[in-house]
């Protein structure tokens, strides 16, 4: 089993390392998106500082949700994804190991840049410090939850749209608990409660999506 | 599936699970549940303008509950409905149950739309404003969300079969993540204690507003019970449309 998901999760990478642009157009995006934010909201440091958080999870979802549409859909169009479903390997762990693969390739991306944008929006150290450890933990879950639209919303005309309807919803828990962390370093409290709630996000996240992903690749591929 | 069922000798519990037999059978039901809707909605609004007493701190303003409070209950149970034929209908690939699912959806979202809307007009003369991010304002706006996504799911796909299921699916999931979603978002409120209002603290009910929010409430089962099955009819026909017996009905006359 770990080595079918190994196998995906490298044939992913690889496909993602060939078109280098491509898979970078989500970090682009998250770039831009909440580099916007200061010139709409004003420079003042003590709003930045406050609405940091958010800006920078909100759009880590909207990122996420940009390239999780990519997951299947290049493998839909050249027949490979049918193979997949045909393969003796059970589709949970082809699920699992294209998930691994979005989230190194877009996830990892967002975890890295987010100190660069704290430091944009004036945040403390200790702050930027928990706004990681919460995208660390948050970015799978996102891409998890992403796997379960893309998989319904497989070969739709407005798939891409559609994604961000259906699965940013069921993604407010995670942005509620990653933002409430990094509020709660700040106003001097512990972040342990939100933490532990974010990480058991990911542990229910990660034992349902994959099985919700591959029942929606059964029902897309019918 | 039977194209054209015969009428059953016994009540069995899968009498509607055959398109023409629901439809047979819900066109006569229709009328009633219409009279019922009128009747109930007749005597609860009257025992809620007239008969209930003012409240002494809201004025009459509070009497929007009438229509808010069973419109909140509706939009939640509806979900959940819609959610177990889904389930139902993918599960055992009953055609009719998915059907109920698709026709359920907008109803559902009408009433957590209303729910919204009448709160609003409730909170500007009580609150002060139209809308705070109370717990349960913003988990009922989250709802709406999700009714939005099911039917642009359902109605994104052709496929009939596979519209039924990706919608089943993703109700599913949604049922699943409700809870958490409250959850979530009752903490979030509670950290973050910028509205000083309450929406959970309910005071005593007299018995009339009582009486007048449960006559509401049936008033919007049978409302529910008609819409939904016009609705679900409209798509029986649309789904059956090659069929035999649809085309025998559509050959006659007075197209019954």
């Amino acid at each position: 089993m770990t080595g079918a998901l190994l196998s995906v999760a490298r044939r992913d990478l690889l496909l993602a390392r060939r078109r280098r642009v491509e898979a970078l157009l989500p970090l682009g995006f998250f770039i831009i998106a909440a580099g916007l934010f200061p010139i709409g909201v004003g420079p003042e440091p003590q709003t930045l500082r406050v609405i940091a958080p958010g800006v920078v999870w909100v759009c880590a979802l909207l990122a996420a949700m940009l390239s999780v549409t990519q997951m299947f859909a290049s493998d839909h169009q050249d027949g490979s994804l049918e193979q997949m479903l045909l393969a003796p390997q059970s589709l949970i762990t082809v699920v699992l190991g294209k998930v691994v693969a979005h989230w190194l390739s877009s996830g990892v991306p967002l975890v890295l840049m987010a100190p660069v944008i704290g430091v944009l929006f004036d945040m403390r150290a200790g702050s930027i410090g928990t706004l990681v450890i919460t995208l660390l933990l948050g970015t799978p879950i996102l891409s998890l939850m992403g796997s379960v639209g893309a998989a319904l919303t497989l070969g739709l005309r407005s798939g891409a749209a559609l994604v961000f309807l259906l699965v940013l919803p069921l993604t407010i828990p995670a942005l509620i608990f990653g933002t409430g962390a990094v509020g709660a370093v700040d106003s001097g409290l512990s972040a342990q409660a939100h933490l532990s709630l974010l990480g058991a996000l990911l542990i229910a996240t990660l034992l349902g999506a994959p099985l919700a992903t591959a029942a929606a690749l059964r029902i897309s591929m019918d | 599936m039977a194209m054209n069922a015969p009428a059953p000798r016994t009540l069995r519990f899968h009498m509607f699970a055959a398109p023409s037999r629901f439809y047979a059978l819900s066109g006569k039901l229709i009328p009633w549940f219409w009279v019922a809707t009128a009747l109930f909605t007749i005597a609860g609004l009257y025992i809620g303008f007239f008969v209930a007493p003012t409240d002494h701190q809201q004025g009459d303003s509070y009497r929007i509950i009438f229509i808010h409070v069973p419109a909140a209950w509706m939009s939640m149970l509806i979900y959940l409905v819609m959610a177990f034929w889904a389930a139902w209908g993918w599960m055992l690939n009953a055609r009719m149950a998915s059907m109920y699912a698709r026709a359920l959806a907008p109803t559902g979202a009408m009433f957590t739309f209303v729910a919204l809307w009448t709160g609003a007009l409730w909170g500007k003369p009580t609150w002060g404003t139209w809308w705070v991010w109370d717990a349960r304002l913003t988990s009922e706006f989250i709802l709406l969300l999700l009714y939005i996504g099911y039917i642009a799911l359902t109605e994104a796909i052709d496929d009939v079969r596979r519209a039924a299921n990706a919608g089943a699916l993703l109700a599913l999931v949604g049922a699943v993540n409700i809870p958490i979603i409250y959850f979530s978002v009752r903490w979030w409120n509670t950290l973050h204690q910028g509205a000083t209002i309450s929406a959970t603290a309910a005071p005593k009910m007299v018995h009339t507003m009582l009486t007048s929010m449960l006559l509401m409430t049936f008033a919007f089962w049978a409302y529910s019970f008609a819409v939904v099955f016009t609705r679900a009819r409209a798509i029986v026909l649309e789904q059956e449309a090659e069929t035999d017996w649809v085309r025998e009905m559509l050959r006659r006359p007075q197209g019954k």
